[in-house]
């Protein structure tokens, strides 16, 4: 048996890492959510229903593909893919979601609320509130809401509200603060599906164990189809939570190597970017202290990428944990090689993928050609790109 | 003893309540704010919440957000802020407290924070996004320096986390009246009063209730049955409604006085 990380401690913390920052208003309601999922997490019903759900409306286990075409292209490592662009909604966020909603119903919530950035969260939330029978409030900035209009109107066809959100850079950032605030009013009967591995504790360590379902199938599927352990793992990171679902559980495996992509925007040493473990300074924000872009008065700056879902100034505690230990490297991919890994893998695969995970792969095809064909990749596919159909249409011309 | 204790010691003699003021420092200027503090004190004002602003105010409401907003806009920081305080208290007498956001103090340092704090003129601090389980580096500083750390409490706390934030607390204790952001509308004064008295059984502490008082008439009955009350959306209410216009300090004079009677 692997031994399994006890980290957060119990009060949350990955090393000096997490915490709870929240108003007073919400420390009842995360002390229930903590003993609700460690009560869930050792009830056989609870686990077995999640996996049925997993299983039956979001198509789990997703492929692990080996990409032969683009390993040829690039002619180094092997590189397979994790189709979480296959799971119910398109994106890995459906995990998560079916997770958080079968709690909330233990715990008698009525009323789900969430934020989004790309929408892929607001949809895979919508979508298990349509399915559950909860009232579902989507928070969504104008900005996002603008360059994500797919995702729009996919919640409202659900049933969802989506409330738009004009204050600050009108992103996920602002999003956020605005679902805490509604959680803060309604925390009676809300309850707050979090999108990422993000937030105060316990949800870093929940959506962790929700999303580690993608690590999990991936290290069972690369040991059926290569024998070994794959080299290294490679995922994108804006606020965590694919790459903290593939990496988890490969935490004590420690020949594996983890590779976390964030978002270079128009360049790291421009201010319009999303890099926060390459350029942040410890911070709090929604709740956590962890990696933050900040000014040096210690106001959060606007982060700035391409991809909805890496907008983010902030990160989850345990990247944090990864970066400070050298578990895992970070680095970054700009608009503009997002936009060439977008490409790259459609014309190769004929796999459209999701413009977050396009940082991943164009960091990959500089990278995996540079590795022997012996070494072995596996790269999260977070999600399938036709959400941003509109935006690489602005860009590509045909 | 501190400018906080000295106050409540005397208040509770002559058996009247707190009046407590919250303004955000740089709405609409700086100047602005240091011209408030000295009229809010010349109206019986009794302390003086004053807002340091942060990107990202997630316990705050529209009104407090735009002030921050608008704050932020003149280019203040912790410096400048300390800097008005410190010519502010040449005159003032009444307590100070800070009220902020936690990555602010921790990114400037706590301890210098308190330091410059406490030397500038300030009594105290309250940070509604730090708990008090997350507060002991806070505590701990503020304890060496006589300055106040004042933790907050809410309808849901529980009667283990009453106990241990009133034992926390210093200077007085937050009281949130209603389970939302500042601003949003208050519970029946019955239901406050019922809280605040089960508080007091728990603690010798001054209870001040907070958010959500909208005028006069609910914070005189409110501050019946409390230590004090502290208002903060209906002052900016003011200030926004008079932006720009020659009589703004004249308006938000004559609100705060009309506070002042249902008060005092």
């Amino acid at each position: 048996m692997r031994k399994k990380p006890s980290l957060p401690d119990k009060k949350g913390y990955f090393n000096e890492f997490g915490g709870k920052f929240v108003p007073e208003t919400l420390m009842c309601a995360l002390s229930e959510l903590e003993s609700e999922l460690r009560d869930a997490f050792k009830d056989k019903k609870f686990l077995r229903e999640l996996d049925y759900y997993l299983k039956e409306y979001a198509g789990r286990p997703t492929p692990l593909y080996f990409a032969e075409h683009l390993t040829k292209k690039l002619g180094g490592a092997k590189i397979y893919l994790k189709r979480e662009d296959l799971a119910h909604t398109g994106a890995h966020k459906i995990n998560n979601t079916l997770g958080q909603a079968l709690l909330a119903k233990r715990m008698g919530k009525h009323r789900l609320i969430a934020e989004t950035g790309a929408g892929q969260h607001g949809v895979a939330t919508a979508t298990v509130a349509a399915m559950f029978g909860f009232t579902c409030d989507i928070y969504m900035g104008t900005e996002d809401i603008t360059r994500q209009a797919l995702n729009v109107y996919r919640m409202k066809l659900m049933g969802a509200r989506v409330v738009p959100v004009d204050s600050g850079s009108r992103t996920l950032k602002d999003a956020t603060n605005e679902a805490i605030r509604d959680w803060v009013t309604n925390v009676k009967d809300t309850h707050y599906v979090l999108g990422s591995v993000v937030g105060p504790h316990p949800y870093p360590f929940m959506v962790r164990e929700f999303q580690s379902v993608i690590g999990k199938e991936a290290r069972a599927q690369i040991l059926k189809a290569e024998g070994a352990l794959p080299d290294f793992l490679v995922a994108c990171v804006g606020g965590g939570s694919n790459s903290i679902g593939l990496f988890h559980p490969f935490f004590n495996d420690k020949k594996v190597k983890f590779i976390g992509v964030e978002a270079a925007g128009k360049g790291l040493n421009s201010k319009h970017h999303a890099a926060t473990l390459l350029k942040g300074e410890i911070g709090v924000l929604h709740g956590s202290k962890s990696y933050l872009l900040q000014n040096t008065d210690g106001q959060v700056n606007i982060a700035h990428s391409i991809s909805a879902g890496l907008d983010y100034p902030g990160v989850g505690p345990e990247h944090s944990y990864y970066k400070k230990t050298g578990r895992a490297k970070y680095e970054a991919v700009t608009d503009r090689d997002a936009l060439r890994g977008f490409r790259l893998l459609s014309e190769s695969e004929g796999i459209i993928p999701a413009m977050e995970p396009s940082h991943a792969i164009h960091y990959v095809s500089k990278f995996a050609a540079k590795l022997s064909r012996k070494k072995v990749i596996i790269l999260c596919l977070s999600g399938r790109g036709d959400k941003d159909i509109d935006i690489a249409k602005e860009y590509i011309k045909l | 003893m501190n400018r906080i204790d000295i106050l409540f010691r005397d208040l509770k003699k002559r058996r009247r309540k707190a009046l407590i003021v919250y303004i955000a420092a740089g709405d609409p200027g700086i100047s602005a704010t240091e011209r408030f503090i000295h009229e809010l004190e010349g109206c019986g004002v009794d302390l003086i919440e004053l807002g340091i602003p942060f990107s990202d105010p997630l316990a705050d409401g529209p009104t407090i957000q735009r002030a921050s907003e608008r704050a932020l806009s003149k280019g203040v920081n912790i410096r400048t802020i300390l800097a008005m305080v410190r010519r502010a208290r040449k005159k003032a007498g009444l307590p100070i407290v800070f009220m902020t956001y936690y990555n602010l103090v921790l990114h400037y340092g706590i301890k210098k924070f308190i330091s410059n704090a406490k030397n500038a003129g300030a009594d105290g601090i309250i940070i509604p996004d730090l708990p008090p389980e997350e507060g002991s580096t806070l505590i701990e500083e503020s304890r060496k320096k006589d300055f106040a750390a004042i933790f907050l409490a809410a309808p849901t706390s529980t009667k283990e986390r009453l106990r241990a934030i009133a034992n926390k607390t210093s200077g007085f204790l937050y009281y949130v009246s209603l389970t939302g952001t500042t601003g949003a509308r208050a519970r029946l004064p019955g239901e406050v009063a019922k809280k605040v008295k089960a508080i007091k059984r728990l603690t010798k502490k001054p209870v001040c209730v907070g958010f959500g008082i909208s005028g006069p008439e609910q914070a005189g009955k409110i501050s019946r049955s409390s230590d004090g009350v502290i208002v903060g959306r209906a002052v900016i209410k003011v200030i926004e409604k008079n932006l720009g216009k020659s009589d703004l300090h004249k308006k938000v004079i004559s609100f705060v006085k009309s506070l002042e009677r249902a008060v005092h």
